[in-house]
């Protein structure tokens, strides 16, 4: 069980700039998120786009975003729980224990969400049928490639991560690339390569076209694609991998019995707490009159939650407000002279 | 004001007036349409604002540009006529628009 001050809950800008106000404060935190990496929506969803709203920064991309709001808090030397995603939560007197899918305990009097609009998944194939075969035929993400060695095997998705396992996979399998329309947004020179493997039969490319069924008992036999011209086309496949992209899902969160409004979680505009004493909600996930969703929105939200944090961590010590450009003891803690 | 029509799949249908400049997907959030879920907000990084366009409308908007396009490979069961509905924003010629959103968003 790791004990600390704050939990956050999500690694994207608004969590991160949450151990920022809490560093300096003097408070201890650890983030979790169910991300292999920092940066939430600003990596997953726009590392390359520009944001032109974020005070006296002009322009940056989600990517310099997050890569500046690392180096902001690395004098913190918090502890990142990533690839992880917050299960439970449970209430012990003034205390909150959280336990991950990885059964990670954490013990803290305050958890912050800064969960966005949920964590992120891969998005499923539509087709209803597909669902019984997850896990034995149907895959969202290539684990071991070793486990799709001698296979039929049908991808379906446009995007790089469609086009690079297919490379890959052709290496020792039989490979068809289905796509729902003739262009691919993945790179052009992983394309070109495919129709110099479509060449050699290693191959298949089948666009424009959607599933249509998957046949198969315990395991997947074969699938059938129909073409946007209405053609049909019946194809031997063992193993079925969807590339989507991601989708946000808020997850067991809205189990906790938190006062929720649709997807977001209603705080007190004040402090940014929920309805549980010592759980806050900041950034897109919160809601209260006015709200607007913007990474500057979540900056104050964490500052003023901040506060909060430090009263019920430390209820012996007054908080005391200060400048980091006068304050030793902040100045101390981010490690400046 | 334009009006625009949200259908769902059961056949429910919603005419609004909607202020020229807003998209149809803001139309449908301040309204309380059920159907359409705009999780990034309408930054074009989500699709969960995927809606159908009827067929006879379908040419006459602007065309989509790339990156929509690309997002709605991810959109749940794209057709011909997809479309997010974060990038149709609302003009005069717009006025009897129908829309239809899908089973569900993701």
């Amino acid at each position: 069980m790791e004990k600390t001050d704050v939990i956050i809950i999500g690694a994207g800008p608004v969590g991160l700039f949450a151990v920022h106000q809490l560093g300096i404060k003097g408070l201890k935190a650890v983030v979790i998120d169910n991300l292999d990496k920092a940066g939430g929506q600003c990596i997953e969803l726009y590392p390359d786009k520009p944001i032109y709203d974020i005070p006296a920064v002009p322009e940056c991309t989600g990517e310099e975003l997050t890569n500046k709001l690392l180096e902001q808090i690395k004098p913190f030397k918090t502890k990142f729980f990533l690839n992880e995603r917050v299960n439970e939560v449970n209430q012990e007197k003034e205390n909150w224990i959280i336990k991950t899918n990885k059964n990670n305990h954490f013990f803290a009097p305050n958890i912050i969400i800064a969960g966005g609009v949920g964590s992120f998944e891969p998005r499923k194939l539509s087709l209803k049928d597909a669902e019984k075969f997850e896990g034995k035929s149907v895959f969202y993400s290539v684990r071991n490639k070793e486990d799709f060695k001698d296979k039929n095997i049908s991808i379906f998705g446009g995007g790089d991560s469609a086009l690079d396992w297919t490379v890959e996979l052709s290496k020792f399998s039989k490979v068809n690339l289905i796509h729902r329309r003739d262009e691919f947004r993945g790179a052009p020179h992983t394309l070109s390569e495919i129709k110099k493997l479509e060449k050699e039969g290693k191959v298949s490319l089948k666009t424009p076209c959607q599933l249509e069924s998957v046949e198969g008992e315990k395991n997947i036999k074969s699938i059938t694609i129909k073409f946007d011209d209405g053609k049909i086309e019946k194809i031997n496949t063992d193993i079925v991998l969807g590339f989507f992209g991601l989708i946000m899902k808020l997850g067991p969160i809205a189990e906790w019995g938190l006062n929720m409004n649709k997807k977001t979680i209603k705080v007190n505009p004040e402090n940014f707490e929920t309805n549980k004493k010592g759980i806050f909600a900041v950034g897109d996930i919160c809601s209260y009159p006015g709200k607007l969703r913007l990474i500057l929105s979540g900056f104050h939200e964490v500052a003023l939650a901040s506060v909060e944090c430090f009263k019920r961590a430390r209820p012996n010590e007054k908080y005391k407000f200060e400048f980091t450009t006068s304050s030793t003891t902040i100045k101390d803690r981010l490690g400046k002279k | 004001m334009p009006k625009i029509t949200y259908k769902d799949k059961q056949g429910n249908s919603k005419t609004l007036e909607v202020e020229k400049g807003l998209s149809v997907m803001e139309g449908a959030i301040q309204n309380n349409v059920p159907g359409i879920d705009a999780d990034c907000g309408g930054s074009m990084a989500c699709a969960t604002c995927h809606v159908y366009v009827e067929e006879k409308w379908f040419n006459k908007l602007p065309k989509p540009d790339e990156g929509e396009v690309d997002m709605i490979d991810m959109a749940f069961e794209p057709k011909k006529n997809s479309r997010l509905s974060c990038q149709l924003i609302v003009t005069d010629e717009m006025d009897g628009l129908e829309v239809t959103t899908p089973e569900k968003q993701s």
